[in-house]
């Protein structure tokens, strides 16, 4: 597959440009329309009721009343799903409406659509449901023990009995975070005159919607079409279904228009959420600092419905080392099903819990051996030939792990605290912390993730370039969440077609087949890698079919001279390319968790600057350093946005951001106390790339979505736990983590 | 629901006579999300945004609806470090003084400084004005002796106001934080020190034994601030919540009562 | 009831309902949904509107507590095709990701240089520390930001 042959001409807009973004006009006006912001003619409003339990079972269901409420135009239960009662990402496990046993706190009971907002509530209000309570299964080593597990995966290479001179065991606990994209779960479902759907929703994978709610309704696929709609922010929150099949349920049934938007507390009952981790780790290396045998445990709560559990517990397992060369390695990964809030995807999927694991290692065994942690880690690194520590998968794509490490230690440190503005210091304008009370910290974590689906998933997206009269148009069903790739497949279409005018479309489930989920660092190297694919083929076709010898927006030249107009090449052809693209091939791994199981892989690397007051526990996050192997840069402002955000996230789970679950209810469902850093929290970000062409991926570039937000949260806590001489082993890090008070049930 | 919005107070003293269950509206920050989240239904509001009696600030007498904004730029030091801390600007234009005293959150950011000062609360009905003093008002969590027939028309500080004064708030991140812990001390012109904390129990609290201890003290010496941070320590009464733990409370008050005293001595 | 007040300098009048917000009246009743609805407890900052001079969230204020008030929202902000220049740098700095804080994040900014047209980067942090961004971690809005004051300190275009 051709990927770094040079542009046909150079572009304005093309790729490497720090191109505006082409919905940015209508965002920063207020016109870009959120699926939160439709509206129909006729429409009703939706609402959910939702159990007050984690678990229990209900003992009497009484629609009846609610029906009589003025202005409600139907209200559903479990018995009114007509096809399959259940759905899910991976396996067919959650109920679309509670079929009498409620597993976790919000699970959704029944539905009713209304009038307006106010009638819908008193709807759920007028509901009679009793509830017989059941002891919920809280605790994950529990369920570990009683055998309630999601997946269980074991990797074993090499030989066991071997032992290192120097052993460094650790536990690590990670808590439970949560996407919290800004734009709430919302979604407008459209009834036809002949029995179908259409479903207006902010989604990460319209397609693998479309076939859950097709099962539910019991209809065929043609008669159900799901429209991506404004997508206010995803990170993983919107990869499983929410509210989409409630919504056509109530459409179907009142044959009009149905909207549905949570507010804050219900959308943090309506999604999957980061797993909550405990791990153990046993890290064992020569007196020189060579990794000899790494053993560990990495128990996932995956709370009570399945989501995209399997694949997160694989991603922990088959990271769970972190980009390290060792021969000898032994993972149990264990994902155990509770009656805690259901966990699934969150950038980083996975390799966020084993990454705050395996460099907390890597920094305690380098005070063991009393090396630099730098030092230990770039002895230890990981390269394009060599062997995945876990996995055995030879390593083909370019990993520039051991490059990373000496950018990220040449790159310029933070300068000496300035305390002019009391939002440089700990406590900001709370006025706590005087610069005599600061301890400065630096620490530095690596990581390495994925890219694209793994362990033998079809994956695949398909692309359609057209040419018309003005210019292309590029179609797919990719979502754009707002990383940005509506821009990045301008770009690329632009740089191989040569014309300057391309627009892309977001084609609903029955214009074009599936672009897989914008999830997985995946959608630059999969979409943007078949723009690329159909572009160039479309530009063959074109040069090969007038014998010109390049492309514009006027149309075909051939030594200088227009052979045929863009207008004639969109009547006459040839001007379309309809593609399916794959990556590379992957497998499923072998029972001791063998094979070649991802197609590509990148790392990154953070250095941490923070500004600890050490008495009372806080933190300023001065800055963050970061060299990330992004492949080839597409589109530079685009990508620091990545890198900034995905840094913030990371930082926000390491300082505060922590959904608090007790007996299996979340206590802080909300903005108040479920706590995103704000403006006066962002450290400074700055971004170095490395530029090696991946082996598959439009121009080389690599997907660059996640990197960000893995090693920034090992970061900020070796970082602190530097400047206090006491490792923390936990995230979010809380006051009395740092003072070292914290109770033993806290 | 019925709603009014008088101008001027008289006509406000009167409506609140005539429907005690009115709820207030001032700023909206409290109200409003409990009527989003459809945790209250009221059927009669009265807004108190429009008279402007209430937003006038004269001397020691603050009007019920100044804002934490105007507070903030305003001449009381340690009011204006306690409003700084409150939300967001959004939050600080709309949130008033009245409504920090009316809703009586033990995490109010400008009450420790009305402990502190020994501030009065003034409360109107249509049949007369009483004043009392703000233990006598704030009574409990979100509890206070305001009748149901009274507005909160002023927060009334003492006329001559201590020269050194000094706030600090704990909170998790550096903005739009519900205070863990917040503390108040004030150094008198006539050498008394007072301390007030919030967020460490069901209301401010004043520490008065740490109080008397460090009255005693011409210039305190470093052991002395230590046992008044100690004092502080033993007067608080915190609890262990989502937002944070006893323990932590405990020891972050004695903290910042010695941080916030040396801040005072240091002349 | 019914409310009469000044909606980016045109008169309008709705019914409202109960206590709801002036976010829902102007999302739901005005067809103006750009201001956006994501915490409805005054956390987020991305119901920014100005009232009355003031910079608010528009979901802690009472509708019916509106009347006779002087609103302007995020769709007031734009002189036809003309974008303000806050708009303007915000594009430009990568400042727009997902797009659901932009609408309150360019009110407050414009708020915010209405009043001082060259606020430190400080200032801008401190003035912003309303408004939740979860996609850009705030540097591409903060190098906006900072390049149009430095450009206002010029007199100069950004």
């Amino acid at each position: 597959m051709t990927t770094t042959a040079p542009p046909q001409t150079t572009i304005r807009h093309g790729i490497g440009e720090s191109v505006r973004r082409p919905d940015g006009v209508p965002k920063v006006t207020g016109n870009f329309a959120f699926s939160s912001d439709l509206s129909a003619t006729g429409m009703l409003w939706g609402a959910t009721l939702r159990s007050p339990y984690p678990h229990a079972e209900i003992t009497k269901l009484d629609t009846a009343p609610a029906l009589a409420v003025p202005g409600v135009a139907a209200v559903m239960t479990w018995e009114d799903v007509p096809g399959r009662k259940t759905y899910g990402l991976e396996v067919a496990d959650q109920p679309v409406l509670s079929d009498g046993r409620v597993c976790y706190w919000g699970e959704p009971v029944a539905i009713a659509a209304a009038e307006t907002p106010e009638d819908a509530r008193a709807a759920l209000a007028a509901i009679v449901v009793e509830y017989d309570e059941l002891e919920p299964l809280t605790d994950a080593e529990e369920a570990a023990a009683a055998g309630e597990t999601f997946r269980t995966i074991t990797v074993r290479r090499g030989d066991r009995d071997v032992a290192g001179a120097v052993v460094v065991e650790g536990e690590y606990v990670v808590g439970m975070q949560d996407q919290a994209p800004l734009g709430p779960e919302s979604g407008l479902a459209i009834p036809d005159d002949q029995g179908g759907v259409d479903l207006y929703v902010a989604t990460q994978w319209s397609h693998t919607d479309h076939a859950q709610i097709i099962a539910s309704l019991d209809k065929s696929p043609d008669e159900v079409r799901v429209h991506l709609s404004g997508i206010g922010g995803a990170f993983g929150a919107r990869e499983d279904v929410s509210l989409q099949i409630h919504l056509c349920l109530l459409a179907l049934r009142t044959g009009r228009p149905v909207k549905m938007v949570y507010d804050r507390s219900e959308s943090f009952v309506g999604h999957v959420h980061r797993h909550p981790a405990k791990l153990w780790y046993r890290h064992e290396a020569t007196e020189d600092g060579d990794l000899v045998k790494v053993t560990a445990r990495l128990l996932f709560d995956g709370g009570a419905y399945t989501s995209s559990s399997p694949a997160v517990i694989g991603n922990a397992t088959y990271f769970a080392v972190g980009p390290y060369r060792c021969d000898n390695v032994s993972v149990d990964g264990i994902m155990v099903r509770t009656n805690n809030p259901p966990c699934g995807a969150m950038r980083g999927f996975g390799a966020v819990q084993a990454c705050f694991g395996h460099e907390s290692q890597m920094d305690k065994l380098a005070a063991a051996l009393g090396m630099d942690p730098l030092d230990l880690r770039q002895r230890n690194a990981l390269g394009t030939g060599d062997h995945m520590p876990t996995t055995g998968q030879l390593v083909e794509t370019p990993l520039p792990t051991a490059r990373m490490i000496d950018e990220l230690r040449a790159m310029p440190g933070a300068p000496e605290l300035s305390a002019e503005h009391p939002l440089h210091l700990p406590g900001g304008t709370g006025l706590t912390t005087d610069p005599a009370h600061i301890t400065r910290g630096v620490g530095y974590a690596i990581s390495i993730k994925n890219l694209a689906f793994s362990e033998g998933f079809d994956d695949y997206t398909e692309v359609r370039v057209v040419i018309d009269a003005a210019g292309v148009e590029v179609h797919t069903a990719a979502a754009e969440v707002g990383q940005g790739l509506v821009t990045l497949c301008q770009q690329i279409a632009r740089t191989v077609l040569g014309i300057e005018n391309i627009v892309v479309r977001f084609d609903d489930t029955s214009l074009i087949g599936s672009a897989g989920s914008t999830s997985a660092s995946r959608q630059t190297q999969m979409t943007g890698g078949a723009v690329e694919a159909a572009s160039r083929a479309l530009l063959a076709d074109i040069l090969d079919a007038y014998r010109a010898d390049r492309l514009d927006d006027a149309g075909a030249w051939h030594n200088g001279e227009l052979v045929a107009s863009l207008e004639h090449i969109a009547d006459h052809g040839p001007n379309e390319r309809h593609i399916r693209f794959r990556h590379p091939p992957t497998e499923t791994a072998d029972e001791n968790g063998q094979g070649r199981l991802h197609v590509d892989f990148a790392v990154a690397g953070h250095r941490a600057t923070v500004d600890v007051d050490r008495e009372l526990g806080l933190v300023r996050v001065v800055r963050i350093d970061t060299v990330q192997d992004v492949g080839k840069v597409l589109n530079p402002a685009a990508l620091v946005g990545q890198v900034e955000g995905g840094v913030m996230q990371g930082v926000g789970l390491g300082m505060m951001e922590e959904l608090i679950i007790e007996d299996g209810i979340i206590k802080n469902p909300n903005f108040t106390d479920y706590l995103l850093p704000t403006f006066a929290d962002a450290p400074e970000v700055h971004a170095r790339f490395i530029e090696e062409p991946s082996i598959f991926g439009p121009f080389g570039a690599k997907g660059a979505g996640e990197p960000p937000a893995i090693s920034s949260t090992a970061a900020v806590a070796a970082a602190i736990s530097n400047a206090i001489e006491r490792r923390i082993a936990r995230v979010p890090i809380r006051p009395d983590d740092i003072i070292g008070i914290t109770p033993k049930s806290f | 629901m019925e709603f009014d919005r008088p101008t001027d107070l008289d006509t406000a003293l009167q409506l609140v006579a005539d429907s005690p269950e009115a709820e207030l509206l001032a700023g909206g920050t409290d109200l409003m999300v409990e009527l989003n989240f459809s945790r209250r239904n009221p059927s009669h509001v009265i807004g108190l945004r429009r008279i402007a009696e209430l937003v006038e600030w004269n001397g020691p007498r603050i009007g019920a609806g100044v804002t934490y904004t105007t507070m903030e730029q305003g001449a009381v030091r340690a009011l204006a470090q306690a409003a700084r801390t409150v939300g967001s600007p959004q939050i600080r234009n709309a949130g008033t003084i009245g409504g920090n005293l009316g809703t009586a959150s033990p995490a109010g950011d400008t009450l420790p400084v009305l402990a502190a000062l020994d501030a009065a609360v003034e409360l109107r009905s249509a049949t007369g004005t009483r004043s009392p003093r703000w233990d006598e008002f704030i009574t409990g969590v979100k509890r206070t002796t305001r009748r149901p027939d009274e507005i909160i028309t002023a927060a009334v500080l003492p006329e001559d106001l201590p020269p050194r004064q000094e706030f600090a708030k704990i909170g998790v991140r550096n903005a739009m934080v519900i205070s863990m812990v917040s503390a108040c001390v004030m150094r008198w012109d006539d050498g008394r020190t007072t301390i007030a904390l919030g967020a460490v129990g069901p209301a401010p609290i004043r520490a008065r034994r740490a109080e008397a201890m460090i009255a005693a003290e011409q210039s305190p010496s470093p052991a002395a601030v230590e046992e008044f941070a100690r004092l502080v320590t033993e007067e608080v009464r915190p609890i262990t919540d989502h937002r944070g733990t006893e323990t932590y409370r405990r020891h972050a008050s004695g903290v910042l009562a010695k941080r916030l005293l040396e801040r005072v001595l240091a002349a | 009831m019914r409310i009469t007040f000044q909606v980016n300098g045109e008169e309008r009048s709705t019914d409202v309902h109960g206590a709801e917000s002036l976010l829902d009246v102007l999302r739901d009743r005005l067809a103006l949904p750009g201001s956006k609805n994501a915490c409805e407890q005054g956390e987020c900052g991305s119901c920014s509107v100005v009232l009355d001079g003031e910079l608010v969230c528009s979901c802690l204020v009472m509708a019916v507590d509106a009347d006779s008030s002087t609103v302007t929202t995020v769709e007031g902000l734009t002189d036809g095709d003309h974008l303000h220049p806050v708009q303007e740098v915000m594009l430009d700095a990568g400042g727009v990701q997902c797009g659901f804080c932009t609408p309150g994040f360019v009110v407050a900014a414009a708020h915010l240089f209405a009043a001082d047209p060259t606020p430190s980067d400080d200032d801008i942090m401190e003035a912003l520390a309303g408004n939740v961004c979860r996609c850009t971690g705030y540097g591409s809005i903060l190098r906006g930001l900072s390049a149009l004051a430095e450009a206002n300190r010029h007199g100069g275009e950004p």
